[in-house]
């Protein structure tokens, strides 16, 4: 892979490039569902190819092939030189990174058990088992489980002197079950809606979640949540689950602070950020509890934003984004430091597959944990609401303001949780629900949560992200909006 | 003998070309050979194309400039009610056996199936022609070029321009050991532009399969005009208003109705449509088909096993008549396959995916001067589903919310956040305008009309 990397190099700079940088990528993928107790779908995949990045005349270009042979590697680096000069017709002002050094490395995600050793028979006949124990509950009227593994090898070289290889391992799996009754759909999911928990894990991911042990459980609640009292509408005190805490954490923080969003440079797609320039280092986002983090090294957690170096050559970082409440910094890559006057890239630049440019995107954005036992929060609120796992989310194109609904809610009353609410939502204005954070969870109830979907770009491009949360409080918040008839 | 085509090699100027017919059809035919070594019964073979190219820019510059050269070879084997697929880039013999051995042993490790059909045989397609050569032919250079110009517009006006430009084509091929074999092929071209007035935006966007239909000027000068426009906005209160929804707002929301139509989301219960398949659920006024042969359509005219395309009436005048079938919902439901299905194995079925909604005569002009209080939608952002049954949905307004007053246009209002049941939207449609082919940023692109719409739900208001 290497040669192909070196004559990809050499052939955009005889070309005209005064920087490349090329990926040769090699995606596997198996993915098993299945739904009323029948296998879904059972596919297997894998894609390899090169994509060559380069400056020439100040602009960008980037081509991609599949035709890994010398002839198509250099056609593709002269396609990517042609693209790169005719960028220049109509560029703003000459592309300045910042500096970066050159490394040689080789890495590999850790992982116990290889899931594309493990029989598909043994997999599948965990599905369907699972499948089967939601399928015993009356008023079930669908029941879904899934697994998905990736292996990801990518071989990165740069015209400063980087060639490193990284090995990726990524699992997920989850289950869920529906209810249609009297009008009305219900869904519960574990251990989390999108297709559950998504790691940079092997197997044993799998092995952890217990679905049988959580597939009645699920199912009684999809069926019980019809003859449930309807969330209020009201303003009062929320208690978010580690699960729906860490999508609140993907939309509200994670998005507004990518840099290229910042500066513009996404307006027309994905939006902007309400997080201006003069807001670094000043803005109050949130209560004095709350440190949020942009941590890609592996001593932070096996995430989906987990790696050794991002996809421009960047060592994996840890960027402080919120300290003791007040914003601190942004996700960034070597174009967009040096735009704002950063030393270095937070090393955020990555790329979905060989045949897509890479951008900044989140790594591990995690709210840091605090210092509450859970069973101490729930006791120590007098009147409040829990919601637990995403139904449907919202947020404007400047990450002010948001909607959340889950698939569940519980009431709680002098300090018990007395019973289940359907329907439950929320919403607010980012800094005013951040500011009204009055308690964290501890690391005993903290989880790196995975959200493989997260799309972005043109063309669009999906991309797992890790988000470490624990149950969290939050004070006079807007509850039942969603379902609101006014 | 390998499978792998000799690929023409790209030029100075970016212009690649798909391979040829028989190119296709030798590597569907390469595999169907190499799978009669094994004991399957039958085999299926896709093989898809892609050569695309976008050009996108930001702050009144191309910033990203991409281009991609995608063939994969998807193979699907079944034998005694058992069936599974694999996927490869790689087209040499060696890979396309393993592909084919791991599409085999994917299938021998599950349970049987007594519902899978056997694959269909040979069937007979109405061809449809949707690749232009002009938009097959457009080069970096000529994308950069139309850039600058709307560049050059945005400095002229203290503006700051971002979007894209994006062209390309693909093609696809499905084949399988029961003589069945279908090929389409089309050009695609997309130009978007978000105009930026600090603090307001606007936005406008183009699909065509042709090239020349897209206008970046005029798109670029609408967007202009409308930012300007937004530049001071007032705050109203949350609540029920008359909209006026342009087609890319219209096409948003109700893109998201199109699973509901299939037959295998109504089997599992999860569609809208569960026990009101029918009885009267929209307004008289609301017709919808699907039609991938319609003139502003695009898409292949057969589905994921090759079965034909059908034109379906999937509502008229209000009540949902129609679903849309793969082979296996219709032999569940013992109806006719409609030629809508996904590839298999799948575990949800079919959808239609060329949505034509009858528009009337109003154009947006005209919904404005009918309206006393209103407010008039550029587009939607960030939609999703509250609640399936009742199909609500929230979301943003974004880049241009306008209030109309007295049957004019009198200014910008601050965005607001929705939550609006579709079905409740399709009972209070007023007025339509002609429909045309319309892109958004949610939902793929449909042939809609511009609605007006009484009592939409907005119930909360941004900080802009």
């Amino acid at each position: 892979m290497w040669d192909f990397c070196t004559n990809a190099l050499e052939r955009a700079k005889l070309r005209g490039a005064s920087y490349g940088d090329v990926r040769v990528m090699h995606l596997r993928q198996r993915d098993l569902t299945t739904k009323n107790g029948q296998v879904g779908t059972l596919a297997q995949s894998e894609s390899i190819g090169i994509g060559v990045r380069v400056l020439a005349n100040g602009a960008w270009g980037f081509a991609s092939t599949d035709r890994l042979t010398r002839d198509g590697v250099a056609a593709c680096a002269a396609q990517a030189v042609s693209i790169a000069k005719a960028s220049a017709l109509a560029k703003r002002s000459n592309v300045v990174m910042a500096p970066e050094k050159a490394y040689v490395d080789s890495w590999q995600s850790p992982f116990r058990k290889d899931p594309f050793e493990i029989s598909l028979d043994t997999q599948l006949a965990l599905l369907l088992a699972a499948d089967g124990e939601m399928r015993k509950v009356k008023g079930v009227t669908l029941t879904e489980t899934n697994m998905q593994f990736r292996k990801i090898d990518s071989w990165f070289a740069s015209s400063i002197g980087s060639r490193i290889h990284q090995r990726k391992v990524i699992s997920g799996c989850g289950i869920g079950a529906t209810s249609f009754q009297g009008g009305e759909i219900q869904k519960r999911s574990y251990p989390n809606s999108f297709g559950g928990q998504h790691a940079l894990e092997g197997y044993e991911l799998v092995e952890s979640l217990d679905l049988m042990k959580h597939a009645p459980v699920i199912a009684d609640e999809a069926a019980a949540l019809h003859a449930a009292t309807h969330c209020p509408e009201k303003f009062g005190t929320l208690i978010l689950a580690g699960n729906q805490l860490g999508l609140q954490i993907h939309e509200s923080i994670g998005h507004p602070i990518e840099l290229d969003r910042v500066l513009g440079q996404e307006a027309n797609f994905a939006g902007t950020s309400f997080l201006t320039l003069d807001q670094l280092n000043k803005l109050k986002y949130a209560s004095n509890l709350v440190n949020v983090v942009a941590d890609a090294r592996l001593d932070h957690g096996c995430g989906l934003g987990t790696f050794a170096y991002d996809d421009e050559g960047v060592p994996a970082q840890c960027t402080d984004i919120i300290k003791d409440g007040k914003f601190h910094g942004y996700l960034s890559n070597r174009e967009t430091a040096h735009l704002i006057g950063l030393e270095r890239s937070s090393g955020t630049m990555r790329t979905e597959s060989w045949n897509r440019l890479p951008i900044i995107r989140m790594t591990n954005v995690s709210l840091l944990p605090g210092t509450w036992d859970y069973n101490d929060l729930i006791a120590d609120t007098s009147d409040g609401i829990l919601m637990e796992t995403n139904r449907s989310w919202s947020i404007d194109d400047r990450r002010y303001q948001f909607q959340f609904s889950t698939e569940i809610g519980w009431e709680i009353k002098s300090g018990k949780r007395v019973r289940m609410l359907k329907n439950p939502s929320y919403s607010g204005i980012t800094t005013e629900f951040w500011n009204s954070c009055d308690a964290i969870c501890k690391f005993d109830h903290w989880t790196l949560w995975g959200t493989p979907n997260c799309g972005k770009g043109q063309p669009m491009q999906t991309m797992g992200t890790g988000h470490g949360a624990a149950p969290a409080r939050f004070r006079n918040v807007k509850i039942g909006t969603a379902f609101s008839k006014q | 003998m390998s499978a792998s085509p000799k690929r023409r090699s790209i030029g100075k100027t970016e212009r690649p070309e798909l391979l040829s017919p028989r190119e296709l059809r030798g590597i569907v035919e390469t595999v169907l050979r190499l799978a009669r070594s094994t004991d399957t019964a039958e085999t299926e073979v896709h093989v898809d194309e892609v050569a695309d190219a976008l050009t996108r820019f930001a702050n009144n510059g191309i910033h990203q400039n991409v281009f991609e050269h995608v063939l994969t070879v998807s193979v699907r084997l079944a034998a005694g009610g058992r069936t599974a697929r694999a996927t490869t880039n790689r087209l040499d013999e060696d890979s396309l056996r393993t592909t084919i051995e791991a599409s085999l042993s994917l299938a021998h490790s599950q349970p049987r199936d007594p519902r899978l059909p056997p694959m269909p045989g040979k069937q007979s397609y109405r061809a449809v022609n949707r690749f232009v050569k002009p938009t097959a032919a457009l080069t970096p250079e000529d994308r950069a070029r139309a850039v600058r110009l709307v560049c050059d517009l945005a400095e002229k006006k203290g503006q700051a321009a971002a979007g894209i430009f994006s062209s390309g084509m693909s093609q696809t091929a499905v084949g399988n050991s029961r003589g069945l074999f279908a090929t389409y092929c089309e050009t695609h071209s997309q130009f978007s532009i978000t105009m930026q007035e600090d603090p307001a935006a606007s936005w406008a966007k183009a699909d065509s399969a042709d090239v020349r239909n897209i206008y970046p000027q005029k798109l670029a000068e609408r967007a202009s005009e409308k930012a300007h426009l937004a530049v001071k906005t007032t705050e109203l209160a949350p609540g029920r208003y008359t909209v006026i929804l342009e087609p890319a707002a219209v096409l948003d929301l109700v893109g998201f109705m199109f699973y509901d139509f299939a037959a295998t989301a109504v089997q599992d219960k999860r569609s809208c449509l569960n026990d009101r398949m029918g009885k009267p659920l929209f307004g008289k006024n609301i017709r919808i088909v699907d039609d991938v042969f319609h003139p502003l359509q695009k898409g292949a005219p057969f589905d994921g096993e090759g079965i034909p395309r059908q034109k379906v009436l999937l509502v008229d005048r209000g009540v949902p008549k129609s679903l849309v079938y793969s082979r296996a919902s219709a032999k569940a439901a013992r109806r006719k396959p409609t030629g809508h299905g996904f590839a298999l194995p799948n575990e949800y079925g079919e959808a239609p995916m060329n949505l034509v909604f009858s528009g009337g005569d109003s154009p947006v002009e005209e919904m404005v001067a009918s309206t006393d209080r209103g407010l008039l939608v550029t587009r939607l952002w960030y939609i999703r589903e509250v609640d399936p049954y009742e199909k609500v949905m929230t979301g943003m307004t974004r880049d241009g919310l306008f209030l109309v007053e007295n049957g004019r246009v009198t200014g910008a209002v601050k965005n607001f956040r929705f939550n609006q049941s579709l079905i409740e939207m399709l009972k209070n449609v007023e007025l339509m305008s002609p429909s045309a082919r319309t892109t958004g940023e949610e939902s793929f692109e449909m042939v809609v009309p511009a609605m007006k719409v009484r009592d939409f739900h907005f119930s909360e208001v941004t900080k802009f």
